[in-house]
Formats: structure tokens, C-alpha cells, sequence
């Protein structure tokens, strides 16, 4: 035990001192917390390891907060890359002209969201959510985060097309859980009744066999969208030298390691541009996100 | 009885929590909530300290953010008390210590990003505020007699340092080392906002169940705080100073053109903005009245009442504990560690972990707010009820406590109460960002959004909220005849 400790005060020393040495030339970017930090730290300091070997630059990841946390290092040059959702990357964007969608995954030209309750609802599975309509009234809601796209904006979009009123009106509670993972956690455990939440997210947990589904299941898929993408400033050839941006392209596109492809989790990664998420855009607008 | 204007008042006070409950909405949402509980007092008897490698470098963090924040707080704090009879000075210092420290890290995060010169300010502003108030108090009860018998020519500095400052030495120091254990947790806490102290792992630990990870790092937390008088001595308070500036972290460097857009372009509403000039200024402070303003305002006192006096009860119900005049040494020592941790965990952190196990609803709120508050009234008026020496034939049991203490204790009980109303107060709008409907979940909200001018008169709105506040518990203190204690 105490070597252990020793080992990691040694460590936790050299990651503070190489952390200050780091030059201001360092590719820093971020992502979205969408998830479990643990899962996001393994993910993309896996991410960073393979950016800083296939660009010759020190790439550091920084984790954050909230989507907003993302959104605002990105707009403030503190990070020049970023894993946004389809809406944060819509905000970012239109925050930091000349900024660009570089690649998506092959699963976000459509992805959905899955509404989940717990099954001492007893609501069933339906095509339609109009359909559920009676059974969801004066349930207890929640959302992911108030920045999500599949957590919060898509199905706000669709509950108040079915409902014709907005959330609070129709739920008698209505949270925001934070991320993808706990909104599962919290509906599995009957916190809230009724959840949605990230589909890949599900289906990993589900094939992870880390949901009990005795006690929750998925009761209406949305149609589909386009969501997430990695996003990238554009000035980032002025810093690191021309065609960089290219290179951080190519090099996304290129990412085959399955292992981290796999903790996304994306089959792998695609081309893309900004124009493919005016629906995105379009909807925020609508619903009075984005002005 | 009745006649009495104290008991009046807490009637009074009473009746309106009892009116706010029917409007509040206290619930226990989740399932199983008492196995969760059972499962994070687990996690604390088996605490895993080994968990991550980053615990040891927040926990220096922590230390480092609090020690430059307080002495840049407290350094600001005492030029301001100088001048603190000046009217700007004292609307100045009562408007930036109303902006609760999360509020000031949200703001500074939105340009300075996750530079340490964030963390730093948002300790320092609101600190130098609080310190200006204090140390202009102290001074101002300092003992005329050394100045009067100076001779004449004296220089005013000489004056000042010389036959001012000795006589309210003590009195500052110890306010100050005070303010520096609240400093601890105001720095543990700006991590729950992404700057690297202990917050940022508590959060990461608590959000996925990690209980045994999240007990060591609370553990830690209360050993830092109870060995204040074992590591911060004075002869090392200066290397602590100048040292701390060396491990608050790198973070990520400062573009100064963000300050510039953040006061240029970001906190300028959204109609201005657009060029649509004063007339959409109207329509654009409506839907934020309608909409965020006046709900959370609502939720906010709403909620403040209730904790108010569920913290007086509390703090009631808890003196006993630490008094020596019920109970042997053993169960004493019990109720001390019992009101220690309730008042060394922030009420952010206690409010964190019950919307965790309970749900979201203003319950988990309440609690922490009355435990953390009640836990600091409750040792408070314990410690001063040792002072009182009872009659060898005083009542024992229930009736001492109810006919011959209480009723002694009962004035500065309820100025430590009226003291500490704004800020339960200022702490149950911060809550707000934790997802209880308070007028920090519509700042946030903005945030999120984008919106830093919505955020921005939301903030100011939280701000005047807390200055009334203030003056009203003033005015109440005044009314009552309640004497004042500036350290609580």
C-alpha cells in the first residue's frame, strides 16, 4: 500500500512538472462530457496518443465540465479541436467564423435518440410518440445535458411536436441528469420515470450487459439526424504550418485502431461539413436554443 | 411569553417557512434512496485512497487556490477598509461579496478560460469584499485611548500602524485564519465548474457510484480542515504565500482578446447587439423577467425561508451536543466530530450528494443547507453556553435546556441566524446550478445557451437579491437590539 501511494505521489509530481513544461505550441483539444469521465479520459487520451504520433505536435486532451465549458475553450483558442455534438458543434461554429465540421462518425449521419422508461410504468413500446401521449402525461422526465443534442434538444423538439406545449408543462417533473450514462441510471433506478438519452450509448451499455432490463427499456426511437463530429478552428494553419488542418483530417479519417474506435463508439470516422447539420441548426433555432 | 419581540419574530419567521413549504416541492424521488445512502456511508468507512492519480496533486490544487485567493482577498480587503466609510466603497464591497465565488468563476471562465487566474479572482473578489466589511468593523471598535495620548505631529501612517493596528491584531488574525478554512472550501468546490481541485474529482467519483473514491477524497477534506492549527502556524505563513503561487498549475494561457469580446460584445443584450436598438430592449427583459427572472427569484426565497428555519431548528436541537453542561466527555466528542462535519463540508458538496441518493427536489437543499448552516450556529452558541456557570440547584435534563439555556442563548442565537440568513441565501441561488429551479439553474441555463448577457443580468438580479437581504437581517438585528458578531 505505501509504495503505491509512494508511486503515485511520484507520478502525480512528474505529471505536474511535464504538464508545465508543455510549450505553447501543444494541439490542445477537448470534447463534449457526454459521458462517464473515467470512460472519457481513457478514451481520448487514447485519441491524443494517436494524434501526437500521426502530427509530430505534442496533443494534449483537457477534459471539462459542461458542454458550454467545451464550447467556450474552443471559441476562446484554448483548444483548437474539439468532439462536439450536433448542436454544440452548431453553437461553436457560429461563434468562431471560418471554424469547420472535419469528420464524423459513420453512425452520426443518423443517430437518434432513445426514449427509455422504467417498467413500473408499465408503458409499452410505440411507433408514434403521439401515441404514448396519455401514458407520459404527468410522468417525471429528465434530459441528459442542457447542451445535449440527443439528450435534450432532439427529444424536446419531438415531445413538443406531439404534445404542442413545451416540457414543464407536460411532465410534472423535468431534470437534466448531466450525461447520457446517468440519465440510464437514473430512470433504471426509477429517479425519473421516463429518460432519453444517446442511442450508441444504450446499445453499448446493453451490449456491455450493464443494463437491467427488468427495470428499464426503450419505448420510442426518434427519426434520425446528423450529430456528432470533430470540429476544427480555422486558423490552425497559422499556428502549426500550412496544411495542417488537412493532416488532422486525414489522420481522424484514418484512425482504424478498433480498440479506440470501440470506446466511442464509432465504426469509424467519415467526411463531412458544416452544411450537413443545418437541420440541426434549423431545429435549435425553433425551439429557441440558438438565436 | 408571546410579548416578547425575539419570540415574535421566530414565530413570524416560522410562519412564513410553513406558508413556503406549501409552494415548495419536497419529495424523495428516487426508488431506493436509503440503500444508496447505505451504500455511501460504505463507501466512506471503506475509503480508497488510491483511486486516482490526480487525488494528490487536487488536494495541492485546493490548498494552493485557497492560499493565494484569501491573501489576495485579504491584502485587497484591508486597503478597502481604510476607505470603507466612503459610501461607493461600501456599496462597492457589498456588491462584489453578494456574487457568490461560482458565479465569479463562471464569469471568469467564459475569457480568462482555464488559466488559474480564473480560480484566483473568483476567491479573491468576493473575499476582499467580506474582508473589507470585517476588517473596517474591527478597526472601527478599536480602543481610542493609544491615538489620543500620541503626540501631536504624529504621522497619520505611524499613527495607524502604531497604536491602531496593535490593538486589533489578534482580532484580525484570527478572523483571517477563519476565512482561510472557508477558503478551503470555497477552492474544493470551483472544481465542480472544471478548474482542478478536489471538486472536479468529487463530482467525477459521486456522478458514477464511486463511493469508496469519493469517501477518501471527503476524508482528506476533513483532515485538511481539522489540522488547520497543526500546519498553518504563523512563522510559515509567509512561505506558505509566496510558495502557493508555484502549484496552482499551468492551465491553459490567456488570450487577451477574449477579455476584450466578452465586455465589448458577449455581456451587451442580445437586441443592442443586433442593431435593433433600444425598443427590442423591451420585449428581449420581459421574456427574461417572465421566463427565468421572476421563477427563480420565486424558488430562491421560497426555498431560503424554508432553510432558514430548518437551520435555526438545527442549530437548536445541536448545541446541546458540545455543551458541558449536558453529557460526559464521551458523547461530547461525538457531537463535536458530528457538527464538524456538518460544517467543514460545503453545503454545495452536502446538497451534491443528497440530489445524488434523494432525487432532485429542494429536499436535498434544505438539508444541507440546515445542516452545514445549523452545524456552525449549533457550535457556536454550545461553545458560549460553557461560559454560562449555573446554580448548583439549576434544573437538570429537559429542563435545563429548555428553561435555563435556551432561553439564555436565545438573543445571539437568533443574531448568528439573522447573520447568516444572506447567505443561505447566496448559497441557495448557487444550488440552482445542481438543477433545484433556484436563480442558479437560469444562470447556468444562459451559460449553457450561450447567453452570457441573459446570464449576466441574472447574476446582478441574484446580487441585489442578496443585498437586500442583507439590509433587511440588518434592520431585523437593529430592531431586535441583537449584538453583532463579525466572526460567524
Amino acid at each position: 500500500m505505501a509504495t503505491s501511494f509512494i508511486r503515485k505521489l511520484v507520478v502525480s509530481s512528474l505529471l505536474f512538472f511535464s504538464a508545465s513544461v508543455a510549450t505553447a505550441q501543444t494541439f490542445v483539444f477537448t470534447a463534449i462530457p457526454d459521458e462517464d469521465e473515467t470512460k472519457l479520459v481513457e478514451r481520448f487520451q487514447g485519441v491524443a496518443d494517436y494524434l501526437s504520433e500521426q502530427l509530430d505536435v505534442d496533443v494534449r486532451y483537457i477534459p471539462v465540465k459542461s458542454y458550454a465549458a467545451a464550447i467556450t475553450a474552443f471559441r476562446n483558442n484554448q483548444v483548437q479541436l474539439a468532439w462536439f455534438g450536433g448542436l454544440s458543434g452548431v453553437q461553436a461554429r457560429k461563434l468562431v467564423p471560418g471554424s469547420e465540421a472535419l469528420a464524423q462518425g459513420v453512425e452520426d449521419k443518423a443517430f437518434e435518440t432513445y426514449f427509455i422508461a422504467n417498467t413500473s410504468t408499465g408503458i409499452e413500446p410505440a411507433d408514434n410518440l403521439a401515441d404514448l401521449a396519455d401514458e407520459l402525461r404527468g410522468k417525471t422526465f429528465t434530459f441528459g445535458s442542457k447542451g445535449s443534442t440527443s439528450g435534450r434538444l432532439m427529444p424536446e423538439y419531438h415531445i413538443r411536436e406531439a404534445f404542442g406545449e413545451a416540457p414543464e408543462d407536460v411532465f410534472s417533473r423535468v431534470g437534466f441528469s448531466g450525461n447520457h450514462t446517468r440519465t440510464l441510471r437514473l430512470v433504471e433506478a426509477g429517479t425519473y420515470q421516463v429518460g432519453a438519452l444517446n442511442f450508441q450509448v444504450w446499445k453499448k451499455e446493453m451490449d456491455d450487459g450493464n443494463i437491467d432490463t427488468d427495470a428499464v427499456r426503450v419505448i420510442w426511437k426518434t427519426p434520425p439526424f446528423p450529430d456528432y463530429q470533430w470540429t476544427i478552428r480555422g486558423d490552425v494553419n497559422d499556428r502549426f504550418g500550412d496544411g495542417f488542418k488537412e493532416k488532422v483530417k486525414q489522420a481522424l479519417l484514418n484512425l482504424k485502431d478498433p480498440k479506440l474506435l470501440e470506446s466511442f463508439p464509432r465504426s469509424g470516422f467519415i467526411p463531412v461539413s458544416n452544411d450537413a447539420y443545418e437541420p440541426i441548426r434549423k431545429t435549435a433555432e425553433e425551439i429557441g436554443i440558438l438565436d | 411569553m408571546f410579548s416578547y419581540p425575539t419570540v415574535r419574530t421566530s414565530l413570524i419567521f416560522v410562519a412564513i417557512a410553513l406558508v413556503s413549504l406549501l409552494f415548495s416541492d419536497i419529495a424523495i424521488t428516487s426508488s431506493n434512496p436509503w440503500q444508496d445512502l447505505g451504500n455511501f456511508f460504505l463507501g466512506v468507512v471503506t475509503p480508497n485512497f488510491f483511486s486516482s492519480e490526480g487525488l494528490m496533486t487536487a488536494l495541492l490544487r485546493t490548498v494552493a487556490f485557497a492560499f493565494v485567493g484569501v491573501a489576495v482577498g485579504s491584502a485587497s480587503g484591508f486597503l478597502l477598509a481604510l476607505v470603507y466609510r466612503f459610501l461607493p466603497v461600501r456599496i462597492f464591497c457589498n456588491f462584489i461579496r453578494a456574487i457568490h465565488e461560482l458565479f465569479w468563476a463562471l464569469i471568469f471562465l467564459q475569457f480568462f478560460g482555464f488559466h488559474p487566474l480564473t480560480g484566483v479572482l473568483a476567491i479573491a473578489i468576493p473575499y476582499a469584499g467580506i474582508f473589507a466589511k470585517v476588517y473596517s468593523e474591527i478597526l472601527d471598535e478599536a480602543d481610542p485611548e493609544p491615538r489620543n495620548l500620541l503626540p501631536p505631529g504624529t504621522g497619520v501612517i505611524s499613527a495607524f500602524l502604531f497604536a491602531r493596528i496593535p490593538d486589533c491584531w489578534h482580532q484580525i488574525r484570527t478572523y483571517t485564519a477563519y476565512r482561510l478554512e472557508c477558503g478551503l472550501r470555497s477552492s474544493a468546490i470551483l472544481g465542480f465548474v472544471g478548474l482542478p481541485t478536489l471538486g472536479f474529482y468529487l463530482e467525477a467519483s459521486f456522478s458514477q457510484g464511486l463511493y469508496s473514491d469519493a469517501g477518501a477524497m471527503l476524508i482528506l477534506f476533513y483532515v485538511l480542515i481539522a489540522t488547520i492549527p497543526i500546519w498553518v502556524r504563523p512563522k510559515l505563513l509567509p512561505i506558505y504565500v509566496l510558495s502557493a503561487p508555484f502549484f496552482l498549475g499551468e492551465g491553459l494561457p490567456i488570450v487577451w482578446g477574449n477579455v476584450a469580446r466578452f465586455f465589448t460584445q458577449d455581456i451587451v443584450p442580445a437586441p443592442l447587439r443586433n442593431g435593433e436598438g433600444l425598443a427590442g430592449l423591451g420585449p428581449w427583459l420581459n421574456d427574461l423577467m417572465v421566463n427565468a427572472a421572476l421563477p427563480g427569484i420565486w424558488n430562491t426565497v421560497i426555498l431560503t425561508q424554508i432553510a432558514l428555519v430548518a437551520t435555526g431548528i438545527l442549530a437548536l436541537l445541536a448545541f446541546p451536543l458540545v455543551s458541558n453542561h449536558f453529557g460526559g466527555p464521551i458523547r461530547r466528542t461525538f457531537g463535536h466530530v458530528f457538527l464538524v462535519i456538518a460544517r467543514s463540508t460545503p453545503e454545495y458538496v452536502l446538497a451534491y450528494i443528497l440530489l445524488q441518493l434523494w432525487g432532485p427536489s429542494m429536499l436535498p437543499a434544505v438539508v444541507a443547507l440546515a445542516l452545514h448552516n445549523g452545524g456552525i450556529i449549533g457550535h457556536l452558541i454550545g461553545r458560549q453556553t460553557n461560559s454560562i456557570r449555573l446554580r448548583p440547584d439549576a434544573p437538570k435534563g429537559f429542563n435545563r435546556y429548555t428553561w435555563e439555556l435556551t432561553p439564555r442563548v436565545y438573543r445571539s442565537f437568533l443574531a448568528f441566524l439573522f447573520y447568516r440568513w444572506e447567505i443561505i441565501m447566496r448559497e441557495t441561488a448557487i444550488l440552482g446550478i445542481l438543477g433545484i429551479y433556484t436563480l442558479g439553474f437560469y444562470v447556468d441555463s444562459a451559460i449553457q445557451n450561450i447567453h452570457f448577457d441573459r446570464a449576466l443580468v441574472l447574476i446582478l438580479i441574484t446580487a441585489l437579491l442578496n443585498i437586500g437581504i442583507d439590509t433587511l437581517g440588518r434592520y431585523i438585528r437593529r430592531k431586535l437590539a441583537l449584538q453583532t458578531m463579525p466572526t460567524c
